[in-house]
Order: structure tokens, then sequence, then C-alpha cells
């Protein structure tokens, strides 16, 4: 009998578990071994909670319910909101930093038929406290060593600036009805695309120049240099980061990318992916988000960042076949 | 950092390339071979599918071939780091997460809808039945003109040839894609609406683009260089 599942989910088998299990247990021994402490939150969380975090990880949601009373709950999107709540209701006297790590599973919407997940399993870190550079630092180091800890080798993070492109077209004052698909352009690095807005927008040749060359410039610290006029703000706080990591040992798996730009929305300071080569998928990312948790009430500076495990696991599995 | 990571790593650098078969292949590799790789291996065979060789030229390690409408799926998935479509197929499969780096300029053509000459069926049945039946081998293009413009169609998907459609009385217009008109007027059509232009684009895996990112900037620097 053939008994269907739910798009996006399946069934995970002993082999395949027990790699899982061996993936998470050294991540989770890595965080933990750095005073990242695990927590665990409900699954479900009230609509209204997520929205007040950030509307489009309420949005992302793709299971939702009526609990007794016809309030709306929806299975988490994303982990980082839920800290967010946590942390402004269970750290309320507590000094900061704090540092937590979890490893749970987010439920968020995915176009069908691409074999991706709806459910998916996040092994994630956030460092509550600590502002600007030396916070990403910490977070970026930790994330890179406890990859190596768990068998990849080629693993790289990628590091931008989430603020950059909003600043820049604001910078190069671009009228409000066009910058939604400028950021769309952006983000997606439809080149071409992009090209022909800066055309129609009548920005000065430095200024469209600088708007086309943004999504492609992407590299070592060289490319922080390369950075001018109104984006050498976002480049002196990755040079901040970049002395960090390079002091952490952390720099030569960096490559710093001027046009990342992250999906949801809360991101104010640096972002990060991450990727393998032997993988056509980022592993995972975050970054800097210092204004959610004054969404919720205490405002403190925070950064993060998740793995995707599945996506690791497979990393880490087409890593062992080549050797 | 351990030693491993500071040894030269293989495949870092070193390019896999998708290449259309069909009506792009010819130009494209003519533009490969204008950047100086070798592509007589890959004119010569047509049933081949992979050619690889340290001296392909352009940073390119590897040339797959197949239909243009799986080179975004290979490239999403970084089956190929890089490879050239038509437009026509991105904007097929607009939620595909791949970066379009260059337009090539081109394999220029028009998405269209086409309809017998001299007949009002789909003014018709729109007035009428309230839904036009268009046939497409792009239900995604179609179904986003009709709805932009505000009328409801109904889309038969057909795989083969679309011309056929409205006359056996199947639809009452088709939406495709004309190079030159030729087929379509052949067929007794004409061209009602111009829905998109489309030419040939170079498309690259989002990581790839970032961990290979000297091999595809020299690669796109020279096509860019040799003009369209």
């Amino acid at each position: 009998m053939i008994h269907p599942l739910p798009p996006g989910t399946r069934d995970v088998l002993p082999t395949e578990m027990r790699e899982l299990r061996t993936l998470s247990d050294r991540l989770r021994v890595s965080f933990e071994g750095a005073g990242f402490g695990e927590v665990w939150t409900p699954l479900v969380e009230y609509e209204e909670t997520l929205r007040r975090g950030d509307d489009r990880a309420a949005r992302a949601g793709v299971y939702r319910m009526f609990d007794d009373r016809g309030r709306v709950l929806v299975l988490r999107s994303d982990m980082t909101v839920s800290i967010a709540r946590l942390v402004a209701t269970r750290y309320g006297g507590v000094q900061p930093p704090v540092r937590l790590s979890y490893l749970a599973h987010s439920y968020r919407a995915v176009e069908r038929g691409r074999g991706q997940a709806r459910e998916f399993l996040q092994g994630g870190l956030e460092l509550i406290g600590p502002a600007g550079a030396g916070g990403d630092a910490e977070v970026v180091s930790l994330v890179l060593a406890a990859l190596e800890e768990a068998g990849l080798r080629r693993h790289r993070i990628g590091v931008g600036d989430g603020s950059l492109v909003r600043g820049l077209l604001a910078e190069l004052e671009v009228p409000e009805d066009r910058r939604g698909t400028l950021l769309e352009h952006l983000s997606r690095r439809d080149l071409v695309a992009l090209e022909v807005d800066a055309e129609e927008l009548g920005l000065s040749p430095g200024a469209r120049d600088l708007l086309v060359a943004i999504p492609t410039l992407r590299g070592g610290p060289e490319v922080l240099d390369r950075a001018e006029g109104p984006v050498a703000r976002s480049a002196e706080g990755l040079k901040a980061l970049y002395e960090l990591l390079a002091a952490s040992g952390a720099a030569e798996r960096t490559i710093f990318d001027l046009g990342l730009v992250r999906e949801l929305g809360y991101y104010t300071g640096a972002v990060f992916e991450v990727y393998d080569p032997a993988v056509g998928f980022a592993l995972g990312g975050g970054g800097r988000y210092d204004e959610l948790l004054g969404r919720f009430g205490t405002p403190l500076p925070a950064c993060g960042i998740a793995l995707d495990i599945q996506r690791v696991h497979a990393a880490q599995a087409a890593e062992e076949r080549l050797g | 950092m351990s030693a491993a990571s500071a040894a030269p790593e293989p495949g870092l650098g070193a390019l896999t390339l998708a290449v259309p078969r069909g009506a792009l292949f010819s130009e494209t590799l003519d533009r490969l071979d204008a950047l100086g790789m070798a592509t007589a291996e890959v004119r010569d065979n047509p049933r081949r599918l992979l050619f690889s060789g340290p001296d392909l030229g352009a940073g390119v390690e590897r040339i797959v071939t197949m239909r243009p409408s799986d080179v975004p799926t290979y490239v999403e998935h970084g089956a190929a780091d890089l490879g050239v479509t038509g437009k026509d197929v991105l904007l097929e499969a607009p939620s595909r997460e791949v970066y379009e780096l260059l337009d090539l300029g081109y394999g220029g053509c028009q998405m269209v809808v086409a309809a017998r000459t001299g007949d009002d069926a789909m003014e018709e049945s729109l007035r009428r039945l309230g839904v036009a039946r268009i046939a497409t081998k792009y239900p995604g293009i179609a179904t986003r003109h009709f709805a932009a413009t505000g009328r409801q169609a109904e889309i038969v998907e057909v795989k083969g040839s679309v011309e056929l459609a409205p006359l056996t009385g199947l639809v009452d217009a088709i939406v495709d894609l004309t190079a030159t008109g030729r087929t379509l007027v052949e067929n007794g059509l004409e061209v009602r609406e111009e829905i998109v232009g489309s030419t040939a684009r170079l498309i690259a895996n989002p990581v790839a683009h970032k961990l290979k990112a000297p091999a595809i900037d020299a690669l796109v620097t020279s096509l860019r260089g040799l003009g369209r």
C-alpha cells in the first residue's frame, strides 16, 4: 500500500538517522563547548508572535491551525523569532551576553516539485548582547569550526552586509516605487535586468556602475577596497570583521560578498551564508539582527546562524566520496 | 585552520558549462570558439552529452549538453556551474534560483499570442463564453500574460507542434515562441500580441558564483568583450 506524505516531508530510516544523529551530536558538542546552551521552544507559536518578530517569517509559515479559542497558531517557520521571544520572556533580568543553541525543526513554504523540504532540521546558535564585529566574528568562527569538527573540509562562509543594499538605494535617491523591483533584481542577482533598471533610472555613470557592480563584488578582503562611495561605510564594518576573523584563523574560509541579501527582513548588519562546493545550495545562513529583540521589549543587539542539517549531511557525504 | 584546508582544492575553479542543444547550439559554440575554446568535439558528436578535459580552455573543464529547458535545472542544483539558455526558459521557470549574468544577444525571438489568420475565435470566446482556450508549451508565461491583461484563459499544455491546436479547433489561440514567423504563416496563423522578447542568457549557480568567482568573472568578461 502507498500512503502518501504531505508534500515536502519525508521519513528517515535507520542508516540515515544514525548519520544525522552523529552529525547533530557533533554540532551540539561544539556549540555547548563554546558556551551556547541548548534550548527547546514549542513547535507552534501564535501567528501574532511571529508577525511581531518579522512579517515575512509569519508569512513563510506553511501549516496554520486554530486552537480551541480560535487563535491562529503557526508551526514556526524560523527559530530566531522564537529565540527572541524566549530571551525577552525568560532572560529579563539576566546580564548579557546570552549564548543559546538549538537543534530543531522548522516549517517553511517552498515551491512544489523542487525536491526541497518544507520540514527541515536546523542546528543553530544565537549570541545575544555583544554588538558589532566582535559578536559577528564569534558566531562565524564557531560555525566554521563546528563544521570542520563535523568532517567538512572545503566549506566557506559568505559574509555581506544586510543593510548595504537598502542604504545604497536610499543614498542614490532611487524613488520608493522602484525600490521593490530593484531589490528583487539585486537579491536574485539578475544582472541583465539590473543593467536595464540602472539605465532607466537615469543615474550618474558612477552610481550606475556601482549599482551594477555590487552583486559581483565578492571574494577576499580585496573586494572591500573596491566598495566606494555610498557603500564604503558597509565595507569599513566588514573590514573590522575581517581583522577579527584573520586573528582567529577563519579568514581564509571567508568570502566577502557585498551583494549578499538574505530572505528575511530582520537583518540589520552582517549577513552570512554557508557553502560547500559539493552542494549547489547554501548549507545555512544568518546574520545580525539588532532590532528584533526590541520588538519583544528587550532591546539588545544579537547575531545568529542556522545550518540545515540535511544539507550539511549531503555535503559531508559528497566530501567523503571525493576523498 | 587545518593543513587540509590550505592544500589546493580539486575542482575549485575549473568550470562545468551547460550548453543547450537545439536552436542556440551552434551560436553558443561559435562564441566559445571565439574565446579560444576547443568545441569541435562537441559539434561533431551529436549523441554524446558530456565532454571533459583540461584542454577545453577558458577555465572550462567540462561541457554538458542538454535541451535548453533543462539548463536551469542543472545549474540550480550545481550539476553545472554555468549554463546558456533562452530568456523564454527562465521566464517559464521564474522560481529557479539561478543568477542571470549576461544577455548574450543572439537567439533573438518573440513570445507571442497567435491565432488563425482573419478569424476572431479568441475574441468571440472571451465575449460569449467568458474564457479563451489557449494552447502552449509555456503555461507559466501564458497564464501570467492573460492574468496581467485581465482576461480569463484556459491553458491547454501541449508538448509537440502547438500550431496544430487552433487549426483543429482544440483552442482559440496559441502562445508560442517565434523567430521569423514562418512556421506560423505556413500554418495559416498570424501574430496577435507580442508578449516578451527573448535572447540567450548566461546563468550561474549561486554557490559557484561565489566559490568560483575568479573563473566565472574571467569568462563573463571575455564573453562581454565579444559584444553582441
